[in-house]
């Protein structure tokens, strides 16, 4: 098993016919079941283009009924992304990965107003994220497939290529993962370490969960608190931005210090007290969890 | 992007928040004159930075006379004020703003945030204006009140009003209150702001309230649908390499240390600057190239970290993803040659194609060592650049 994706998952690229949308599903559709699994696109005015094979579609709502997917990822160019979040919504899609960078927060409070008025039961996955990987299953987002490994370890990170940097360490470390989730560097995003961290420990699959955190917001502080009471398998955790100087947005527009909360030792202090065993090391990622698991 | 307080107040204004009269100026003869327009016995001398603490650094003065604006005026216009905000190198001030004075009776204060955990703007407010909100938050944290603004609704009367009561505004004064903070609420919500801080907020003698101060700061990612906020950005406020690095969408800061950085990805960025500290080093910069990591951005980069003087080493951590390490690895020797690398270089690549990009480093005839860890890296790095 694995959380939120899986082989049986049916995914619509809502933005396909731009160049990140092409060249993206393009990859996702040669790892591993991608073929069966990517079966609708969605740009707005080209339906009945296809890209690779894949039929595109006016809209989510159409391609949902007519090719019954259930997920949908999202390349949509910033200024219009959350309106693709609201169309996904609507057609009670159940994930809704946003790979967007760049959109305004002030969409996103809307955005996510609006998914809690209408009580939605989907899943929003970012934005500003690599997406999510199943190994050997399903690839949704931009991060390089061969470098993951079918396994026991969920992977939760705010980032990319420091995502691929763990990833690569337990892959090499012979820990293989049961799913990797990317839930982004932006201020106001979908699931939160605590929601993805609650998913994994009820995933039978997954042993024992990594964190990447950053500096910026409470949301490492949060998931600690839960795992202290609630968390049943080992957690190993990485914060980045110890070093990081306040009030500087350090490349996420989430990852920042401000009025002295947010910060990297805060968030490595409050882990270490719910006994999450926390590297100061970036190098020694794939070590911590292996010792976690020991 | 910040504002200084002068451009601040122009936009609240426009929203109906009250403020005192006041004029920038950008010489001692336009703030002489502008006092004599304002009229009145007492103006205020204020430094235009982009940062906060101006009053205690010196940079704020109240004049009784037009010869003291005029002293003041020359005082501040062009000295370098250090405040707990600008770093101990300070800030040149080039541009002034007169104000008249007001009539404080009382100092309070109101500022509005992005809440991230209930994904909503957040209404605070104090009594204890004048004061950092950190230090009232940690100290006294009873003092502040907080509304949660929905997005669709905006800010209630009810709610202002409630808050307005509570903070010590009369009650003659509560009408006008609400408006001051429904208007600013509007101007964050129309002008994307990330942060509106009016500290202090007044009450004066006839107990109107007025915003002494503005600070607001604006959603970069918003900027292409607020032009009428972009003309506001002072470039001379911003640090050069950071403005350098903007242009070619590299995302720069600035950092004390001696050992430039160059990584692809936020996150990455971070933790290489973290092992840099934790073998011993001191990072010089944060340099995000992004995941593409492409020859002409990898340039540019190199040149913005070889302009601080302060540069004796600079460490590569790439991890190639989509992005083959060979592309990458061409890319880094195609712009070590072009800026004629003068200082230690050590490389560290992962990822897709790694064992032809490592060839093609170590082939180059470029003078650089390459890593395997990032561990490995630091180790190296901080080794080569101790003296």
């Amino acid at each position: 098993m694995s959380i939120l994706i899986n082989k049986d998952s049916r995914v619509i690229t809502q933005g396909i016919t731009g160049n990140t949308g092409t060249f993206h599903t393009t990859q996702c559709l040669d790892y591993a079941y991608g073929k069966d699994c990517f079966v609708a696109g969605v740009t707005p005015g080209k339906a009945g283009q296809n890209v690779e094979g894949v039929p595109v579609f006016d809209t989510v709502a159409e391609a949902k009924s007519e090719t019954g997917a259930n997920v949908s990822v999202i390349y949509v160019p910033p200024r219009f992304a959350a309106a693709a979040i609201d169309e996904a919504v609507d057609a009670e899609i159940d994930v809704v990965i946003c790979i967007t960078e760049g959109i305004p927060v002030r969409d996103m409070i809307k955005t996510r107003d609006r998914m809690n008025k209408l009580n939605s039961n989907t899943k929003l996955i970012g934005p500003n994220c690599p997406g999510v990987i199943t190994p050997d299953e399903i690839k949704i987002g931009i991060m390089p497939g061969y470098i993951h490994k079918k396994g026991p370890i969920g992977v939760i990170s705010r980032s990319g290529t420091l995502t691929y940097e763990v990833v690569h360490q337990l892959t090499v470390l012979g820990l293989g993962q049961s799913s990797c989730i990317g839930i982004g560097g932006d201020p106001v995003n979908g699931a939160k370490h605590l929601d993805v961290m609650r998913w994994f420990n009820d995933d039978p699959d997954t042993e024992a969960v990594i964190m990447c955190g950053e500096i910026g917001g409470s949301d490492e502080e949060d998931c600690a608190a839960w795992i202290k009471d609630n968390m049943s398998k080992p957690v190993a955790a990485f914060i980045a931005g110890v070093t990081a100087p306040p009030g500087k947005r350090m490349g996420h527009a989430g990852a920042i210090i401000s009025g002295g909360t947010g910060t990297a030792e805060a968030k490595i202090e409050a882990l270490e007290d719910a006994g999450v065993h926390v590297t100061r090391s970036p190098s020694e990622m794939g070590s911590t969890m292996k010792k976690a698991l020991a | 992007m910040n504002v200084h307080e002068y451009q601040g107040k122009e936009i609240l204004r426009k929203y109906g928040v009250a403020t005192p009269r006041g004029v920038a100026c950008f010489s001692v003869d336009e703030a002489v004159k502008a006092a004599e327009q304002l009229g009145g016995q007492v103006w205020v001398v204020k430094a235009q930075i982009h940062a906060g603490g101006r009053g205690k650094g010196g940079g704020v003065k109240v004049a009784t006379s037009i010869e003291q604006v005029r002293e003041y005026a020359d005082a501040i216009l062009g000295m370098t004020l250090v405040t707990h905000q600008t770093g101990p190198e300070g800030k040149l001030v080039q541009r002034l703003y007169i104000e008249e004075g007001a009539d404080i009776k009382e100092e309070l204060y109101v500022g509005m945030v992005v809440d991230r955990v209930t994904q909503k703007v957040v209404l605070m407010a104090s009594s204890e204006g004048g004061m950092e909100i950190e230090q009232v938050a940690s100290e006294t944290p009873e003092k502040i009140f907080k509304v949660t603004i929905d997005p669709v609704d905006g800010l209630q009367d009810s709610d202002a009003r409630d808050v307005a009561a509570k903070i010590g505004i009369p009650e003659v004064g509560l009408d006008q209150a609400v408006s001051f903070l429904q208007g600013l609420y509007q101007a964050f919500w129309d002008t994307d702001c990330s942060l509106a801080e009016i500290n202090p907020l007044i009450v004066t003698g006839d107990d109107q309230v007025l915003a002494l101060d503005a600070k607001l700061n604006f959603d970069s990612n918003a900027l292409f649908r607020q032009p009428e906020i972009l003309e506001y950005r002072d470039l001379d406020e911003e640090d050069p390499a950071e403005i350098a690095a903007s242009n070619w969408d590299l995302s720069y800061i600035s950092l004390d240390g001696n050992i430039g950085c160059l990584v692809n990805g936020a996150g990455l960025a971070m933790a290489t600057m973290d092992i840099i500290k934790l073998y011993g080093g001191e990072p010089a910069n944060f340099l995000d190239v992004g995941g593409g990591a492409k020859t002409e951005q990898v340039t540019e980069a190199f040149k913005i970290m070889l302009d601080n003087p302060k540069v004796e080493g600079i460490l590569v951590n790439i991890f190639g993803g989509i992005m083959r390490c060979d592309v990458i690895a061409e890319g880094l020797v195609a712009a070590a040659k072009e800026v004629n690398l003068s200082v230690p270089l050590v490389v560290r690549l992962e990822g897709t194609n790694v064992e032809r990009g490592r060839e093609i480093l170590a082939t180059s005839g470029i003078d650089l060592v390459t890593a395997g860890s990032m561990a490995d890296a630091a180790e190296k790095i901080v080794a080569a650049t101790k003296v």
